[in-house]
């Protein structure tokens, strides 16, 4: 009986090196069933379904490379543009970048394959986009939310957020991600034939409609979005942005939203679920606005 | 019995395999972004002191945190990468081209095998003849040093960010 606990705690052990090894986790939970089989522990039938769904996790969004994020992002970018206008205020503009990168470098994600860039776009719809390529777009009207730098800031960063939560991705449904993970997994580095180019733009148009139709018409789903509020608070906490900037920019949001709006009226819980959300959480610790802040935010928005 | 003493040596060996490979993962990474950083410190504003690309391979030397200290394969320049700019995959490099930026065509580079990239890009583009990418490349340009972000924070009087940056 001693032998048969001691060869269990050695085979426990080994097995729980292996699953340090985050390379050969697959064959780690392989090997893991395998001997809880031949024990006893469970069944052979339990064994293959553990097996299976060991395969199917790892063959998730992971196999996505940066590079392939940020060719779809791009792309979801470009569907963003072709519905709505750019606002070509270079003073905005680079005002917006410098917040926004700034955030971003100081996320936990700070290197995606193209970096982080902004956009401001000319609607008066309250509205805000991200790609998984790090491409964000802010409209004039949810601008027009934003009661101070530290406002923006936590829009900027809730966006940031979703990128780097991947909710763009997740929202590729589960069959086109298999799909598109099979094709890419085939393909190895040998150059590509017409037919191949073909086959993987088809699959790359479907896995562009499955995004921008949750970026665009339906929204993510809720607990997406208190995710990314959650995440914009811990990222201004960190620079020492005032996370109750969030609150304010909500409850402008509040009173300028139109019901039946297809913008944050649609995609988005309503500022006061969010608001509730964010407090239920935890308590915000408020980070008083210098002048010099203030003035530059001002100007910086003058044309809005 | 036999069975599980089979099992047991198996296991062990296959262990030590593991952890060896492990240890030689850690050791060489490759740069999985278009371009990033090799900075003095482990902070976003710790000073730059060299750049690297996409597919450039480092030595890794120490871990803190989110940073990863590292030195340029081939001797030179060493210093601190963001985690999120690293992977242990080998990245293939289809024509011996190193930058992703001067690649066109068929110098695309693979990540463990080949998928979306410019050439599904440009036949996606070519069925959608209404998506214009123009202001994409355009946002693409607009960069922000770190001296400026630093600047930027300092001007605008925001609190000091947590020592050694984001961990």
């Amino acid at each position: 009986m001693k032998r048969y606990l001691l060869a269990t705690g050695i085979v426990v052990t080994a097995v729980a090196a292996f699953i340090s090894c985050s390379t050969l986790v697959e064959t780690a939970g392989t090997l893991g069933t395998i001997v809880g089989e031949q024990q006893g522990y469970i069944t052979s039938a339990q064994g293959d379904s553990i097996r299976k769904s060991t395969t199917a996790v790892a063959k998730s969004l992971e196999e996505f490379t940066p590079e392939h994020e940020y060719y779809i992002g791009r792309a979801v970018g470009a569907v963003v543009l072709s519905k709505y206008k750019v606002y070509a205020n270079s003073r905005l503009n680079d005002y917006v970048n410098v917040l926004g990168q700034t955030l971003a470098a100081a996320s936990d994600k700070p290197d995606i394959f193209g970096g982080y860039h902004f956009l401001v776009l000319d609607s008066d719809d309250i509205n805000a986009f991200a790609t998984p390529g790090g491409h964000i777009f802010v409209t004039r009207g949810l601008i027009r939310c934003c009661p101070s730098e530290d406002a923006l800031a936590t829009v900027l960063a809730h966006e940031i957020g979703h990128v780097q939560l991947r909710h763009g991705m997740q929202s590729i449904e589960k069959a086109r991600t298999a799909q598109a993970l099979t094709i890419l997994a085939t393909e190895g580095a040998k150059n590509l034939g017409s037919s191949e180019v073909a086959q993987l733009t088809d699959t790359f148009s479907g896995v562009i409609s499955d995004i921008t139709n949750s970026l665009i018409n339906n929204g993510y789903s809720r607990s997406f979005e208190y995710q990314a509020d959650q995440a914009s608070v811990e990222l201004v906490n960190r620079l020492g942005y005032n996370p109750e900037g969030l609150i304010d920019m909500l409850q402008v949001m509040g009173k300028n939203i139109k019901k039946g709006g297809l913008d944050f009226a649609k995609t988005h819980p309503a500022p006061s679920d969010r608001i509730k959300e964010i407090h239920s959480k935890q308590k915000l610790t408020s980070v008083v606005e210098p002048d010099i802040r203030r003035e530059r935010f001002k100007a910086a928005i003058a044309d809005i | 019995m036999t069975y599980i003493r089979f099992m047991i040596v198996g296991l062990v060996l296959f262990s030590v395999l593991c952890v060896s490979m492990h240890v030689n993962a850690e050791e060489t990474m490759s740069v999985q972004v278009k371009e990033s950083e090799i900075r003095a410190t482990p902070s976003f504003l710790g000073k730059i002191v060299a750049k690297v690309v996409y597919g450039d391979r480092v030595i890794v030397s120490e871990k803190n945190g989110s940073w990863t200290k590292v030195s340029l394969k081939g001797g030179g320049s060493q210093g601190w990468m963001h985690a999120s700019a690293l992977t242990t995959k080998r990245i293939v490099l289809k024509s011996g081209q190193t930058n992703v930026l001067t690649g066109a065509g068929q110098d695309e580079l693979a990540l463990a095998g080949k998928g979306f990239d410019d050439q599904v890009e440009a036949s996606f583009a070519k069925q959608n003849k209404k998506l214009d990418y123009t202001w994409i490349n355009m946002m693409e340009t607009f960069k922000v040093a770190p001296e400026a972000m630093n600047a930027f924070l300092v001007q605008g009087e925001v609190g000091a960010p947590s020592e050694g940056g984001p961990q």
